[in-house]
């Protein structure tokens, strides 16, 4: 998909995230597929996290050295591209914050921002992708995880490639664009208010009649994946890259790795 | 003497909310009305958005210019033959109205709906004087009878449902015919008014709140959609406007601008049903008002926070929107917050007045999900102000220690990558064993909020990064 102008491939650092590298490395290579797809070269510096739940507890410190770990061990590619749009949004939107007022890093920041991409949005606005090949025979349907939608205005992008999966039917569920209430630290600091939110979103999962829930938020997959699954609902709960990169036949999320998916 | 706060409680209050079935049930409507209407509204007027960007400067050039606008405010008020008082805080505000209802000698004051009023615990403080206050506002007026604080700043008793008002109304007005009739909203609406007609009528002095004070006039207004605010203001003896500061506002025209937004954020109305203007005490030649016309202009913590990183905050216009599209809100209540002003605003509003010892739960009490900036009318950037009050919280050491101990482990690991990595490849390798079987966990150790309430997924085995360098040095690239 790369445009026939480019001399050479553009070089992608992947930032899988923290959840991606430790619960579900699956996402991480779906992801590295659909890059390829798109025609980018890809490499995996050495990284921890983007620092968010730092920043979101008011630990400016060890935000800000996360930060710049981030920025030094991918500043070289042409672009960084992030399969989650709340560490996506972090990095684009909120490292900027860190560095105010300095002008030595001011500069080296906005560069690095820019070049900072939530891959949906990557796929299709930056590479042009329009369609995948993949097969997933089921009916899905699709959460707007909040920082991705808000902050980065992911919404078309995840849908338009859905629409090429062959077999894959895309039923919306009512209110997909609210919060499941995960909420990275929230849903451990307030448990009992996150159930009540995740309770709600996984009613309208269920009344949607999809046989799959996709996303493209592992923090947000795991928080629904894990209260339909304690509800006893057989749900399939995947990233939307395992889906447009075909790997969408593994075992979905919280279920067991020798059966299969549901 | 103030309103009981009960915000260090939040988690006990959300948990007693969330196990409160009528409650919940007065919940459910609140998404699904307020945002359908917002929606709506908004949808139909095509520069709604660019009118947000002018009700934000508005307010900004406005806060940026407060002392001179006051300043001009107050001498408007004066020429038109009114009283403007200041009130450092809740206890001078309190003082102010009782001294001018013990003047007059007022038994009952008549009452519009006010925050202010309730932020500076004022009926509380006229009943320990031995002066009725009597709300008039029919939400007020319920949360009044059943001894509650408002739980939503636009429509106080949203979490009583009808049976719950029918019981109340039955219980304090015994002396109307018990068989009668109140099964239908409307029988209710018209005994509050029957109630409320001789009160009115009855009162001394008459207090409203003001959603804006205008420089350019003088004027003070308020915007209701029962009516109830010009009976209050126009009959009694007095009229006295309690006011924060922030609701200053240059001229007229800047005042049509911002009508625009707040009804359409707030109800999704185009306009409000009544928007009253109130300059100056009556006049020779009016047939009615109010004989004193005075201004309470409250402080109380908000020049501090006009100095400072909250200064946004003071932009609010309070029609509520952030609170109706909050998940957080719409799980518990308004109730929960443990104070005045609940939901977003109210998360970045109390603890700069009770303070952030006593309020730090509520700022936490976010997801972040960033649908209150969503739809700010003046574009406020909740989620950073929040995030703005867990920075204190943390530089204070305030934050609970297990959490800080917790973040403090992470981020030792996270800033060294060279330990990071074997540590969770191990930790993973672990759980994978662990959980490989049913893929997923009903209980961990160190994780019991996230599994009181869901499973966990197993890891799939190894980190990613272990398995894509594995994967390059086997093609012989490394
Ligand atoms: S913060 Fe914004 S949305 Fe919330 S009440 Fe104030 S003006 Fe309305």
């Amino acid at each position: 998909m790369s445009s026939p102008s480019e001399k050479r491939p553009p070089s992608v650092g992947l930032f899988v995230t923290c959840l991606v590298d430790t619960i579900r490395p699956g996402i991480g290579f779906a992801a590295a597929q659909l890059l390829a797809q798109a025609g980018c070269e890809v490499d995996v510096p050495r990284q921890t996290c983007c620092g968010q739940p730092a920043f979101n507890s008011g630990d400016r410190i060890t935000t800000r050295a996360l930060a710049e770990q981030t920025i030094a061990a991918f500043e070289t590619f042409d672009y960084v591209v992030v399969p989650s749009g709340s560490c996506a949004g972090m990095i684009k939107t909120h490292y900027p914050e860190l560095f105010v007022g300095e002008p030595d890093w001011m500069p080296r920041v906005a560069r690095f921002c820019a070049k900072v991409h939530e891959l949906m949005a990557f796929l299709v606005d930056v590479r042009g992708l329009r369609a995948v090949a993949a097969r997933y025979d089921g009916t899905v349907t699709y959460h707007d995880s909040c920082s991705g939608l808000r902050e980065l205005g992911v919404h078309d992008q995840p849908r338009l490639l859905l629409q090429s999966v062959e077999g894959l039917e895309l039923r919306e569920m009512a209110d997909a664009d609210v919060c499941c209430g995960f909420g990275g630290t929230f849903c451990v600091k307030y448990p009992d208010i996150s159930g009540a939110i995740v309770e709600k979103k996984a009613a309208n999962v269920i009344a949607s009649g999809a046989d799959t829930l996709l996303a493209g938020d592992l923090g947000c997959l795991m928080n629904m994946a894990g209260k339909l699954q304690r509800m006893g609902r057989e749900v399939a709960v995947r990233h939307v890259a395992e889906v447009l990169a075909g790997t969408g036949t593994a075992p979905a999320i919280g279920m067991a790795r020798r059966e299969g998916g549901t | 003497m103030s309103v009981h706060i009960t915000s260090p409680a939040f988690k006990e209050n959300a948990k007693k909310a969330l196990a409160d079935a009528p409650l919940q049930s007065a919940l459910s409507k609140v998404g699904p009305g307020f945002i359908g209407r917002r929606t709506a509204a908004a949808g139909l007027l095509p520069e709604f958005d660019a009118l947000r960007d002018s009700a934000r400067d508005i307010k900004n050039h406005t806060l940026a210019h407060l002392d001179l606008y006051l300043e001009r405010y107050e001498t408007k008020v004066r020429a038109a033959g009114g009283h403007v008082h200041f009130a450092v805080d809740a206890a001078e505000a309190r003082d102010i109205v009782t001294d001018i209802c013990r003047r007059l000698g007022a038994k009952t004051v008549t009452k519009g709906k006010s925050m202010v009023s309730e932020e500076i615990g004022l009926n509380d403080h006229l009943a320990a004087c031995g002066i009725e206050p009597v709300e008039t506002d029919l939400g007020e007026y319920l949360i009044q009878i059943r001894g509650e604080a408002p739980s939503h700043i636009i429509a106080p008793a949203i979490h009583l449902n009808k049976d719950q008002v029918e019981a109340d109304f039955r219980r304090v007005h015994a002396h109307l015919p018990p068989e009668r009739n109140l099964s239908e909203p409307t029988a209710l609406l018209a005994e509050a008014r029957g109630e409320l007609r001789q009160r009115f009528l009855q009162a001394d002095v008459g207090i409203t709140g003001a959603n804006f004070l205008v420089a350019e006039t003088g004027t003070s207004i308020i915007v209701t959609n029962e009516g109830n605010g010009d009976l209050t203001q126009t009959l009694p003896k007095a009229h006295i406007v309690l006011a924060s500061l922030e609701k200053l506002v240059p001229t007229l025209e800047d005042v049509s601008q911002l009508l625009r937004v707040l009804a359409r954020s707030a109800t999704g109305q185009e306009m409000s049903v009544y928007t009253t203007f109130s300059t100056g005490p009556r006049r020779p030649e009016d047939v009615d008002g109010p004989g004193e016309y005075h201004v309470v202009i409250l402080d109380n913590g908000r020049s501090g926070m006009l100095a400072g990183q909250l200064r946004e905050m003071l932009r609010c216009i309070r029609c509520g929107a952030c609170m109706n599209h909050c998940p957080v809100y719409h799980a518990v209540g308004g109730h929960a917050y443990g104070w005045v002003y609940p939901g977003p605003m109210g998360a970045v509003l109390t603890p700069s007045i009770i303070g952030i010892e006593k309020g730090a739960n509520l700022p936490n009490a976010s997801t972040f999900c960033g649908r209150c900036e969503e739809v700010c009318p003046v574009r406020i950037p909740l989620p950073k102000l929040m995030r703005h009050w867990r920075e204190k919280e943390f530089e204070r050491h305030l934050t609970p220690a297990p959490q800080r101990f917790g973040l403090g482990v992470w981020s030792f690991f996270a800033r060294r990558g060279w330990l990071y990595r074997p540590a969770t490849r191990l930790a993973m390798w672990g759980l994978s064993r662990l959980g490989w079987r049913a893929g997923r966990f009903s209980t961990l150790p160190l994780a019991g909020g996230w599994t009181r309430h869901r499973d966990f997924p197993a890891p799939e085995g190894d980190t990613f990064q272990a398995q894509w360098h594995a994967r390059k040095a086997k093609r012989g690239q490394e």
